[in-house]
């Protein structure tokens, strides 16, 4: 999740702010796990990220990084999966940036970085929070991606909704069941509720 | 020097202007809305490329095509007040005043916070939100903050566009101050005629992306190119004269060339320079010198040209011992007002306008050639 924070706002920003070639296939790219069934992404991690895959293999070498069946690629798997949502807030956010603000710190003498550190960002941030915690909560109920690509190992891999899978399957689980649904439900409308009170909090400090 | 000669393009619109004006010194950019004014202070700013020529300020290139120069909008310091004031919501109005002032080059500061405070006003709004701000509050923090970012060149592009009358009246006399008291030359851009005559002294009209006029103020306000802009009603030449004396309560004698007018204008003293825009429909012309009974002030003079006015009455230039002044007559009376004609002047200034000039702002004003 932190890690892909900036590299979503990074694509926002290239997707809003820049026309280069192949623009619109890298937009369906990153929109892609949106519309793909989720067993779909983790099969094409697993293709790529397997201990044979062309991206694990060299991983595992270089780095004695291990994705298949680790916590790690858990979170490769939710990240992959909930990277479409931030990217798509961010954007949003971005778009709602008034150039003219840019501009106007430009003929202050704020350089490209200066600009967007002071300027951009900050009125970027709403947006950037909301889909963040947006994206967080989406990702906690990540399942089929997850499962495909690095299993369902207790205590390693085993996400929310896989142990309450779990707990489905197994005889007798069905209070455990409930509890974990309650968790799950508690869980999603806080993530709503923080997004709210994010968004709220800063069109007041902005005056809009 | 402002040194500007700039082509840009930008779908059906096309500007393409040529014109130096000296530094410091006021120069407004005159023109009906959608005749470039504000592409040709973008291009000046930097915050758009033209499509081919050269701009550069006291010597130093921001963008020359042939040499392939194109100095970048934040390194040009040259500072801007937009239309719509641009202030950043995030900031304070202290945070947006230092916004500016932290990114100016150390060697440069010559405009501190305090002078600009108070010479805006603006002490009581520091810690307040753009968003809590009146139009005309923002305009003067917009101002504030551009000025604080020491700019070689500040560009104001008609700051008072979105005020209503009121606001306008409030703001007006913080511009004025401003042009007197800085040396930074500025570029006001502007489509109200009377704000012109009051801040500038150089005057470049523009006409759909074209240049229809450039010059001293007093001279443009009798060319052809501005009259079309303003209209016959708030036709009028601009002259400089000097206060003499008092002429009543609120009311003062100006010399204007060999003869002299009563005005209403509070605050100035004898010896000071004024600049009156006296309007053409307020001046009326006599073949002999009227005696008795009049309510006007009369001055003897001769008539240099008949103009046409855009309407059915004509329009005579009289040079009234070294001022030259508009006056309206019926079109028959033509026969009658050859060049070179003596007549008297007949002024009822009450209608018009007058300004104090501030010695610094003196040059410029009477030299320069129109261009048509």
């Amino acid at each position: 999740m932190a890690a892909s924070l900036p590299l979503a706002i990074a694509v926002a920003w290239l997707l809003t702010r820049r026309r280069f070639p192949g623009r619109t296939l890298f937009d369906a790219l990153v929109h892609l796990p949106l519309v793909l069934p989720p067993v779909v992404v983790g099969y094409i991690l697993l293709v790529l990220f397997g201990a044979r895959g062309p991206l694990g293999g060299f991983l595992s070498r270089a780095f004695g990084i291990e994705l298949v069946f680790t916590r790690a690629g858990a979170a490769l798997a939710t990240a992959v999966m909930s990277f479409p949502l931030m990217v798509r807030a961010i954007r949003i956010s971005l778009e709602h940036v008034d150039r003219g603000l840019e501009d106007a710190a430009r003929t202050l003498g704020a350089g490209p970085w200066d600009r967007f550190a002071t300027i951009t960002l900050p009125l970027m941030m709403p947006g950037i929070l909301a889909g963040a915690v947006t994206a967080f909560a989406a990702g906690l109920g990540e399942f089929g991606a997850v499962i495909t690509f690095v299993s369902n190992i207790p205590g390693e891999t085993r996400t929310l909704p896989l142990a309450l899978y779990t707990a489905l399957q197994t005889p007798d689980g069905d209070a455990v069941a409930a509890r974990l649904a309650a968790i799950s439900f508690g869980l999603g409308v806080l993530g709503l509720l923080a997004a709210e009170a994010i968004a709220r909090l800063a069109r007041r400090r902005l005056g809009a | 020097m402002l040194s500007v000669r700039a082509r840009v393009l930008r779908g059906e619109f096309a500007l393409d202007v040529a014109f130096e004006t000296p530094t410091p010194g006021v120069t407004a950019l005159f023109g009906r809305s959608g005749c470039g004014k504000t592409t040709l202070v973008h291009a000046i700013a930097g915050l758009l490329t033209p499509a081919a020529g050269r701009i550069s300020l006291d010597g130093e290139a921001f963008f020359d095509d042939a040499a392939r120069v194109n100095v970048p909008a934040e390194r040009r310091r040259v500072g801007c007040v937009f239309q719509d004031a641009r202030l950043f919501p995030h900031f304070s109005v202290l945070g947006n005043l230092r916004y500016g002032a932290r990114r100016a080059p150390g060697d440069s500061r010559r405009i501190g916070m305090d002078d600009v405070v108070d010479l805006l006003g603006l002490q009581a709004l520091l810690s307040r939100r753009p968003a809590g701000l009146s139009g005309g509050e923002r305009h003067r923090v917009a101002i504030g903050r551009a000025l604080l970012s020491q700019p070689r060149l500040l560009l104001l592009d008609e700051p008072l566009a979105a005020q209503d009358l009121a606001r306008r009246a409030e703001l007006l006399p913080y511009l004025d101050r401003l042009c007197r008291e800085l040396r930074v030359p500025i570029v006001y851009v502007s489509h109200q005629f009377d704000e012109v005559v009051q801040l500038a002294d150089r005057v470049v009209v523009l006409e759909s992306g074209g240049i229809a006029a450039q010059g001293g103020i007093e001279e443009l306000s009798r060319a052809p190119a501005l009259r079309a802009i303003v209209g016959p009603e708030a036709t009028g030449a601009v002259v400089d004269g000097r206060v003499t004396g008092e002429a009543g309560p609120g009311r003062v004698r100006v010399q204007l060339g060999a003869g002299s007018l009563a005005l209403s204008l509070a605050g100035v003293r004898a010896g000071e320079r004024v600049r009156v825009h006296l309007l053409a429909r307020d001046v009326w012309l006599a073949l002999e010198r009227p005696s008795g009974g009049l309510v006007a002030d009369v001055l003897p003079g001769k008539i240099r040209a008949l103009l046409g006015n855009g309407d059915a009455a004509l329009l005579v230039e009289v040079d009234v011992g070294g001022a030259l002044l508009l006056a309206r007559a019926g079109a028959e009376s033509a026969a009658e007002l050859a060049p070179g004609r003596e007549v008297f002047a007949l002024v009822n200034a009450a209608g018009s306008r007058a300004w104090p000039i501030a010695p610094s702002r003196s040059g410029g004003s009477t030299a320069g050639a129109t261009r048509e």
